[in-house]
């Protein structure tokens, strides 16, 4: 019998610093066993429970692309025990790592679909690889226009910079990236994601919005999303709640009928708007972060 | 299938016991102190069989408080991961109450499912669960109202039931049958069944439902947001006494005991009536007082799990109401939310 609870062994293959503040660092893994790389079989959305031995667990969403096999990406902000512990730890460190879990985004509604993927400050992780998985040679056909919307607090607290660089040179992807406050030097957009949302979005017949980011963001992002005609099964949130089991058993993240870390924690607004109001609430805090599932010291 | 009913004298049961403590582990209700717990027994002279209820559900014999799920050694550079074995000796449930053996099936579907929890479901498959009918029903006791009975075989693979110098035992599917077979279980004659027949008719009138739940989940969905909540749970200490004792409740935590290097990953229970329970590291805690906690254990337990899982999360043991501090009466909450109650 398979056993749900015990994680893979990982490897720190290499250690990102994210953030000027160095607070957000992305860990990319390997595998230790071979065979395990092949039992683990993801897709964009889904989420692991990352084991620092000695001090548990907590859980992050995937923040690299199915289509780049061996490596699996998670971004870390340092908040509690278990990501404080792993941003102490260097290249060549073993962590555990358990999953695939959770649902994922419907990769097959969104097929030949226009997309629009909105995201903010470190709930960006998952959206990343979505849209890494979707730029990949393998799927880039089967799915149509792409805008990216991702907007941090300033240009330094914006991550993945090396994906931005790349992504910008795509003509196959509308790239709009803005921050609240602009800092010497970005010559870019200044200014919130829904307001840039209402003015890129593409048109909401045939296309699809994905939202992960902070509560405020999400808050002002679906009306926009409304008034432009995006249906509430067309708008897809990524939603978090403290996680311990990730199987649907523990009880903690149980809102309504469902378990975020099972039935989710990928729900359209209209499958949200059935549960209580109790969910609700936990749109505001989206993007599979430590910063708000892992317990404090 | 159901094998046919017989009987086991009471003079007979401590040799019979005896045999079972041989060749398996055996928990039976035994007296600590001034309660009755269940435990695994040495000999048959502990087992208590005249007893209302025990004061904790026997969830813990297939769910323990605290488990170990695995243990591990991790050094610079290197982690190594060991997984306890299932005991190959197998395990008798013996003489709990039939709200209790209903309690199982509740944490069956739990840790069954499209995922199992090869703890529970490992030590469930090699547990033999031993009933006995409640012919004399506590004062707190509601089973009737979530759909059991004094005398209800759900959950159970062996059914005794007192009645008088003997135990008419029913074998409920095949795993009673190793049991069974034992030379002490004598043919039923039709007296006996008679008189097993007139001790369930009694046992089950002698309780009321007492309960209305007819249009429970549809009124918990209307007064989710009333301020209801608040006056229902002004004395509640959220203390979680009612989930550590109740047959049903199973949430729990995982985490870390480390010595050195090496350490185990353990299961304990936790109770969604903490405000740790769901608060999160950025501090947010999407229930932060009692009211919210409160209200989900009975959102949970009345209208989640009788959605998911087809059952209600409360068997009518009772346990709550009797060990609750300040006297929260959950019987009194459902009937009233039931009977749509706003403030």
């Amino acid at each position: 019998m398979e056993n749900p609870y015990v994680p893979f062994l990982m490897r720190i293959e290499e250690i990102i610093v994210e953030t000027e503040d160095e607070n957000i660092k992305t860990f990319e893994l390997s595998f230790v066993g071979k065979a395990d790389e092949e039992r683990f079989v993801y897709t964009p959305g889904q989420f692991a429970e990352i084991s620092v031995f000695g001090k548990g667990e907590a859980p992050f969403g995937m923040a690299s692309t199915p289509t780049r096999p061996g490596r699996l990406a998670f971004s870390v902000s340092k908040i509690g025990v278990v990501t404080g512990e792993l941003h102490r730890m260097e290249k060549g460190d073993v962590v555990g790592v358990r999953g695939p879990l959770g649902n994922g985004y419907p990769l097959e509604s969104f097929k030949t679909k226009s997309l629009v993927l909105v995201g903010g400050g470190f709930g960006f992780s998952t959206l990343r690889s979505l849209t890494n998985f979707i730029l990949h040679d393998s799927s880039r056909k089967d799915y149509g226009h792409l805008t990216v919307i991702y907007g941090a607090r300033r240009p330094g607290l914006l991550l993945y910079k090396r994906d931005l660089e790349h992504w910008r040179e795509r003509a196959d992807l509308q790239l709009h990236l803005t921050v609240d406050k602009g800092e010497n030097g970005w010559q870019g957009h200044v200014g919130f994601v829904p307001d840039v949302t209402r003015a890129v979005a593409p048109n909401p017949r045939n296309a699809y919005a994905v939202v992960c980011g902070p509560p405020a963001m999400i808050h002002f992002t679906l009306p926009v999303l409304k008034e432009l005609g995006f249906g509430d099964e067309n708008i897809f949130l990524s939603l978090e709640m403290r996680m311990k089991c990730g199987i649907g058993k523990c009880g903690r993240c149980n809102v309504g009928s469902k378990y975020i870390c099972r039935d989710g924690p990928v729900f359209s607004q209209q499958e949200l708007s059935r549960l209580t109001t109790e969910a609700h609430m936990q749109e505001g805090c989206t993007g599979h972060g430590a910063r708000c599932t892992e317990k404090h010291r | 299938m159901s094998s046919p009913s017989k009987i086991l004298r009471k003079v007979r049961l401590a040799s019979f016991l005896e045999r079972l403590i041989q060749e398996r582990q055996v928990f039976a209700p035994v007296r600590e102190g001034e309660v009755i717990l269940i435990r695994e027994i040495e000999s048959p002279s502990q087992v208590v069989l005249e007893y209302p209820n025990a004061k904790e559900s026997p969830k813990s014999v297939l769910f323990p408080q605290r488990e170990t799920l695995f243990w591990y050694r991790a050094e610079k550079g290197k982690a190594e991961v060991d997984i306890p074995r299932d005991k190959e000796q197998g395990r008798v449930l013996f003489g709990i109450r039939p709200c209790d053996a209903r309690g199982l099936l509740l944490l069956d579907k739990v840790f069954g499912g499209d995922c199992r929890d090869p703890y529970y479901v490992g030590k469930r498959a090699n547990t033999v669960v031993v009933s006995l009918g409640c012919d004399d029903p506590n004062p707190s006791c509601f089973c009737l109202s979530m759909g059991g009975g004094p005398c209800s075989k759900e959950g159970s693979d062996l059914f005794l039931l007192d009645v008088g110098d003997r135990y008419v035992a029913e074998g409920v599917n095949e795993k009673s049958a190793a049991l069974l077979a034992d030379e002490t279980f004598e043919k039923l004659d039709e007296e006996t069944a008679a008189l097993a027949e007139k001790v369930k008719r009694a046992s089950g009138a002698s309780m009321h439902p007492v309960v209305l739940k007819e249009k429970l989940v549809e009124q918990l969905e209307r007064l989710f947001n009333d301020p209801v909540w608040k006056d229902l749970t002004e004395s509640c200490l959220g203390c979680g006494i009612c989930t550590y004792l109740c047959p049903t409740c199973h949430c729990f935590d995982l985490c870390d005991e480390a010595a050195g290097t090496t350490g185990e990953r353990i299961r304990v229970w936790d109770s969604c009536q903490f405000p740790l329970f769901t608060q999160q590291a950025s501090g947010f805690n999407p229930r932060p007082t009692v009211k919210e906690r409160f209200r989900q254990r009975i959102m949970h337990k009345f209208s989640y799990l009788p959605e998911t899982q087809t059952m209600p999360g409360c068997v009518g043991c009772g346990r709550c109401v009797t060990e609750c501090p300040v006297n929260l009466d959950i019987r009194e909450v459902v009937t009233s939310l039931s009977k749509g109650n706003a403030r």
